[in-house]
């Protein structure tokens, strides 16, 4: 699982990796969803697309997280996998991702709920390379 | 990595100035309190309150201390329990420094009802308030709001609610602001923030968030209580919840906005999360006001919770509605401007209280006047298994924390080693065995919620009350929690 829970007495962080920096935002995404239901209970029935950006890698990581969390809000739909087609400069400091997110309807009973995250924050917000692994952290507010 | 801490009384510790720091950094806790939040430096924590305390410090236009209370923990940004209070003319606002949760925060609702009058319908009336309040991930209220009235929301707060019937005049009363902020401009509000909005009137959330059926143990002050219309016995309802969604999309859509401003107007930034714009720039003025309409999403959803609540107390017991009146209803994570007096020159200060309540003392106008010859009501949430408390602000409250007081225990430990150390089902056992219902949407919900993640609830309030910040009026213990 290249996700992990960091200790945080009020809130959770997050710290996701994986070979690729597409792939890394894409473990990002299942941390996230992982705090707020049983991954394993949901089924990809339907897909949203998500296209952000943002000045540098770290806050992209942010907003994609926090897009993630809006589209999930307004379509009622819990998300278990990630797809991210592109991260790529454009122009002066803007960093643009392409992605899709992979899920169902939230049903509270059948997705076994646990804690709402309400956003993604700029705390705790690292990104490094190393042991060619991309490496991303955050804390998220529950 | 080490932080100088200096004792400066007996319950008040400070960060001297130093470094970036335009202030110092003040602190209300005991000894024990303390030694928790130096044994997390000492450990090499990377995430501690004192560290937060300190980097606020270095904020432009901060006045007088960085300022935290006995619940102090790790936050993100500016730690929970913290209070900053910033210069209007030339001082900033920051998201970090209300949350994304704007105006969460608590409404107690006093009924005429006694202990004794609840004994073996408790089930009963868990019951109803499960069914009848929306809790939980996904959950939606009963009203769907189109675009023009929730820009009403955000305009007229629990006014909005009051209009359409979910509760009465007397309650705006008995609310902070009377129910709704000036200066609220929907036009600062993101129309994803809005549509998010529009189904969550009316709920709880998740979290920590809850709704409490509690008993008043004990009055610590009789006329206080007398004027607040307490009583020993009593049965009171508190509801624990805020802005929902559209708070928290007014927090996302601002942490952008505010990082761009941070760069334009060359704020030095010690961390990241703690982005702000200058209050009177374009960006800061369009973020206030963007706060005041989560302030006023929030006060109208405890309005409709209220409401919902007495409907609830209606069909399980056959309360007439009519009794169940408002005590107070304020919100622990917002910012607002307000004059102080700083160094015996009263200033418009833009105060951020983020976890932190305000308690305000005697005489001040913002306190109902039913209230208002003892000081406003400061309502402390405590744990599902332990205790709440309803304080009184004071003029020394007033002098020295910008009429702030604490607003919970305060978390000890985290959500993850809670979890590994306690299982909702066993909790939620255990509890009842006390004589506590615990209705939750999500087992592992409860677990992360459990008390012994928590600090004494009691020892916090202590430090406030000794430090003369804040007065005990009354304890509650609690009978019913409902858990998003």
């Amino acid at each position: 699982m290249p996700y992990e829970f960091l200790e945080h007495e009020s809130d959770i962080g997050i710290r996701a990796w994986d070979r690729t920096l597409e792939r890394t935002f894409v473990q990002g995404g299942k941390a996230l969803f992982d705090i707020m239901v049983d991954l394993k209970k949901v089924k990809k029935k339907t897909s949203v697309d998500i296209s952000c950006e943002a000045r540098d890698i770290p806050a992209l990581f942010v907003e994609w997280l926090n897009k993630l969390l809006t589209q999930s809000d307004l379509k009622k739909t819990v998300f278990k996998d990630f797809k991210v087609e592109s991260i790529e400069p454009f122009g002066y400091d803007v960093y643009r991702l392409k992605g899709t997110a992979f899920g169902e309807k939230i049903d509270p009973k059948k997705h076994s709920v646990r804690t709402e995250v309400k956003a993604a924050t700029y705390f705790g917000l690292k990104y490094e390379f190393r042991d060619g692994s991309h490496y991303l952290q955050c804390v998220v507010d529950v | 990595m080490s932080i100088e801490l200096k004792q400066i009384s007996e319950l008040v510790w400070e960060i001297p100035r130093s470094g970036e720091m335009l202030v110092p950094g003040r602190i209300y806790a005991d000894r024990g309190l303390i030694k928790h939040l130096v044994d997390d430096v000492s450990r090499g924590k990377e995430w501690n309150a004192l560290v937060q305390i300190r980097n606020v410090a270095c904020l432009p236009g901060i006045q007088k201390a960085s300022l935290a209370m006995a619940d102090i923990h790790p936050g993100y940004g500016f730690a929970i329990g913290a209070i900053g209070a910033f210069d209007t003319q030339d001082g900033v606002i920051s998201v970090a420094g209300v949350g994304f949760d704007c105006n969460c925060g608590v409404r107690t609702l006093k009924t005429g009802l006694t202990r004794d009058d609840l004994k073996g319908k408790e089930e009963n009336l868990a019951n109803e308030l499960f069914r009848t309040v929306p809790a939980g991930i996904g959950s939606e209220g009963r009203i769907k709001l189109s675009k023009n009235e929730i820009n009403d929301v955000l305009v007229k707060g629990a006014r909005f609610a009051v209009e359409r019937g979910y509760g009465t005049p007397g309650d705006l009363i008995f609310t902070e602001e009377e129910g709704c902020v000036n200066g609220a401009d929907p036009d600062t509000v993101s129309d994803e923030a809005k549509r998010r909005g529009s189904s969550q009137i009316g709920t709880l959330g998740s979290g920590n968030h809850y709704l409490e059926v509690q008993a008043v143990e004990e009055i610590f002050d009789e006329d206080s209580a007398r004027v607040f219309g307490l009583f020993r016995g009593q049965v009171l309802i508190s509801i624990h919840c805020g802005s929902r969604a559209l708070g928290h999309q007014i927090g996302m859509d601002y942490l952008k906005t505010l990082e761009s401003a941070s760069r334009r107007y060359d704020i030095p930034v010690r961390e990241r999360e703690l982005v702000c714009a200058p209050f009177k720039s374009e960006e800061g003025r369009r973020y206030f006001k963007a706060v005041n309409c989560g302030i006023n999403a929030a006060f109208a959803n405890r309005q409709v919770i209220a409401h919902l609540t007495r409907k609830a107390l209606r069909s399980a017991l056959g309360v007439n509605e009519g009794t169940v009146t408002t005590l107070y209803d304020v919100g622990h994570n917002t910012a607002k401007t307000e004059k102080h007096k700083v160094d015996g020159v009263e200033k418009q200060l833009i105060v951020h209280r983020k976890g932190a309540t305000r308690a305000f003392g005697p005489g001040r106008p913002e306190v109902p006047s039913a209230y208002r010859a003892v000081g406003q009501p400061v309502l402390v949430g405590g744990t599902m298994g332990t205790r709440s408390y309803i304080l009184h602000g004071t003029q020394k409250g007033m002098d020295e924390t910008f009429g702030t007081s604490i607003h919970g225990a305060g978390r000890i430990s985290s959500r993850e080693s809670a979890k590994k150390r306690w299982r909702g089902k066993d909790l939620v056992a255990q509890l009842k065995e006390r004589g506590i219902i615990i209705k939750g949407h999500s087992l592992s919900g409860v677990a992360e919620e459990a008390p012994g993640a928590y600090k004494d609830v009691a020892q916090v309030v202590d430090v406030v009350h000794n430090a003369g910040i804040a007065e005990r009026v009354a304890m509650t213990v609690p009978l019913i929690s409902v858990k998003g």
